[in-house]
């Protein structure tokens, strides 16, 4: 044997194998220039090159992340300069504001810029604490559930149930929303007296921040409970054994130990259900009576759970068919995007780094 | 007598290891009030996902059986839109079926080399790890972008003069930015995180024997994923394709912002015939359903019940398929490949 080639490297002969090979077929130099590409695409590629190739590729989605940001926030720029951050403050009817932007010409004033997003970020910001409200405890308790007491049928049942749950779409969801359940509380639930006491200021049909944030509730509770029932069946045994050993029960156990060491999966979990449910668009504007309506609590507890809301996303949705026509519409829109990217790419990665500490003992396992 | 008396030692009762008894907490009936409730409300909230999801199914099937006629399905929607007289959902069928093809050809190429390269190059050095760190992290930035956000970014990008070919034009020369290659890309998107989450969790579950194995035998490294690591995963890169195609079918913001002008007929650009039809505008089963609710225009809710009916199926469909896969590879795999997440 060649002596050279038993004092290489162990690596070496790897690389330059596919250089050792000769092409199954003479080099196709004399055809059409795409014929010889694809000959040349066929032969066995250099580990350089593959690493190369699909490095670009995955370079590529980093660039079209970096492009998404950097798109949405210059498209949403004017509606910086022109408000400063003060379009999330209060101060007037940011419907008719919209409404407004619609009409202006395709050089609008600095005047056509102006915007109040107030009741959107209430609205938004309540649509989701109240199904976060729901959906917490719900999720928590049904991951108990499924973990530590469900039977083992039930367990097999209930697994693809949590993934059906996520991936029914929005817009069914909205559909149910908007032709049962909305008529339902319209009918039933919303009193005639309600309904007068608030004559002038909105109509009570029924379309509601509480239909939408229940809704909001069933659409994240598989997220939460996919990612907190991992996280409970990643607790060691032996803590949960030593807690057995001690002499409390399954529920106390559990209680004690797993859910107090998967805190931090909690929160996470909690975090990606928010940014989910920031970002809903469809489902809201269906079933939420699209009108920028800020509840009030001093109407009666039941009364502002009737009463409608408009969140960012889901007025993106309701004034889509004016892109491109208005640049101050257009702006103001992006703008809303901008804020939700910003909070979606904030609560990813607090779930990311308040998860981080879970790995200690994860990895041990 | 005396109390230290031998007799009194040797008593068998006070030497005998006490008796195994149920401890407290082993009978239900034993725990506090407190705890009982506890256990009730989590069977309680189990249960209870179990009957909303089954609420769900059922009642669209109920409306589903309830208005759909197999003519629905085979006969184009009016051209306006109002769609409370004759027609069915043809178009939005046929738009669903594209739209997913579109995407899901330009997902599974990038989320399968994206997770190729970081499990089998993004470890060596510091430099490999810190991109192969920033590539993971924007995937999981696209995986928690709402979809709306997806959507205007994707019109803004096929508004862009360049792109102009991919789209129509308005009268006064503007890029709509409206069309299937438009949607279809911009849903590509949202199709790769599950896609690039399932083929990464197969690679990395595969044993590094495997392919020390293939380096032994002379394999170079791209050799070793082509033949041997690609073809073993195939299952995940299949149950994460299923995911990311019930997530295109699913989908309604990106259809209504980049593709929909309104009525629900797939209407071509130009004369052209493939490329016409690509260009141009139309609709989905999701914008078809969210057009005619109350919310929409068309306003004719028996029609949005059978689409959503028929939407419902696919999407339970599609479940099926992902376990299946799961079931088929539990039992033919020779390495254990871990089941892909949610």
């Amino acid at each position: 044997m060649d002596p050279a080639q038993i004092t290489r490297p162990t690596q070496a002969p790897l690389a330059s194998l596919p250089a050792q090979t000769p092409p199954s077929r003479p080099p196709a130099r004399g055809r059409a220039g795409g014929a010889a590409l694809l000959a040349r695409l066929r032969r066995p590629w250099g580990d350089r090159r593959a690493e190369l190739a699909l490095g670009a590729v995955s370079l590529l989605i980093c660039l079209a992340v970096g492009a998404m940001v950097a798109l949405v926030a210059l498209r949403a720029w004017p509606t910086f300069t022109h408000n400063g951050l003060a379009w999330l403050g209060s101060g007037g009817d940011v419907d008719r504001q919209i409404e407004g932007m619609v009409a202006t010409s395709n050089h609008p004033p600095a005047s056509a810029y102006h915007v109040r997003a107030w009741p959107l970020l209430y609205g938004t910001l309540l649509s989701t604490g109240l199904a976060l409200a729901v959906a917490l405890p719900f999720s928590l308790l049904s991951s108990i559930f499924i973990v530590e007491f469900a039977p083992k049928l039930v367990r097999k049942v209930i697994s693809p149930v949590v993934r059906l749950l996520a991936s029914v779409p929005s817009v069914i969801y909205g559909l149910i929303g908007i032709l049962v359940l909305v008529p339902f509380v319209g009918n039933h639930l919303v009193t005639i007296p309600e309904k007068r006491s608030l004559i002038g200021t909105v109509e009570l049909t029924g379309a509601s921040v509480g239909v939408a944030a229940l809704i909001l509730a069933v659409m994240i509770t598989p997220i939460m409970v996919a990612l907190i029932s991992d996280a409970l069946a990643a607790v060691p045994n032996a803590w949960r054994e030593g807690a057995l050993a001690l002499g409390v029960h399954k529920l106390r156990a559990t209680l004690a130990v797993s859910l107090r060491a998967i805190r931090p999966a909690i929160v996470a979990a909690t975090a990606l259900a928010c940014a989910r449910a920031l970002g809903e668009a469809v489902m809201i504007s269906m079933v939420s009576g699209s009108i920028s309506f800020a509840p009030s609590l001093g109407h009666g507890p039941l009364t502002f759970l009737a009463e409608p809301v408009r969140t960012f996303a889901s007025s993106i949705v309701d004034n889509h068919e004016g892109f491109g026509g208005a640049p101050a519409l257009d702006s103001t829109l992006y703008a809303f995007a901008l804020l939700l990217l910003f909070s979606a790419i904030v609560l990813s990665i607090g779930a990311y780094l308040i998860k981080l500490p879970l790995r200690r003992y994860q990895a041990a396992r | 007598m005396n109390a230290y008396a031998p007799q009194a030692l040797a008593d068998p009762v006070g030497l005998e290891p006490p008796r195994p008894t149920r401890g407290r907490g082993s009978s239900l009936w034993g725990w506090r009030l407190r705890d009982q409730l506890i256990l009730l409300a989590a069977w309680g909230a189990g249960i209870g996902l179990c009957l909303i999801a089954g609420a769900i199914v059922l009642y669209m099937g109920i409306r589903g059986f309830q208005y759909l006629r197999p003519d629905l399905l085979i006969t184009r929607p009016q051209a306006g839109v109002d769609q409370n007289g004759a027609g069915g959902f043809l178009d939005p069928l046929v738009g669903t079926a594209v739209l997913t093809l579109i995407g899901i050809s330009i997902a599974l190429p990038l989320g399968v080399c994206a997770a190729a390269w970081i499990v089998e190059y993004g470890q060596g050095g510091r430099a490999r790890q810190s991109l192969a760190r920033l590539v993971e992290s924007s995937i999981e930035i696209v995986a928690g972008t709402p979809d709306i956000v997806i959507a205007i970014f994707g019109l803004a990008v096929f508004q862009l003069g360049v792109l102009g070919p991919l789209s129509s034009r308005s009268e006064s020369g503007v890029v709509t930015g409206h069309s299937f290659i438009a949607a279809g890309a911009t849903m590509s998107l949202i199709a790769l995180p599950p896609l690039f989450a399932a083929t990464r969790e197969g690679l990395q579950a595969v044993p590094a024997q495997v392919r020390e194995a293939a380096f032994a035998l002379g394999k170079t490294r791209i050799a070793t994923i082509r033949r041997v690591l690609i073809p073993s995963v195939r299952s995940n890169i299949a149950t994460g394709a299923t995911l990311g195609i019930s997530r295109i079918v699913g989908d309604t913001a990106i259809v209504i912002v980049v593709l929909a002008e309104g009525a629900p007929r797939n209407e071509a650009v130009g004369s052209t015939p493939v490329l016409g039809f690509l260009r141009g505008t139309g609709s989905s089963l999701t914008s078809f359903v969210y057009g005619n609710s109350p919310a929409g225009e068309g306003n004719s809710p028996t029609k949005a019940y059978a689409a959503a009916f028929v939407l419902l199926l696919f999407i339970l469909a599609l479940n099926g398929i992902v376990g299946l896969i799961a079931r088929a590879h539990a039992r033919s795999s020779g390495f254990d490949v871990g089941e892909a997440r949610l």
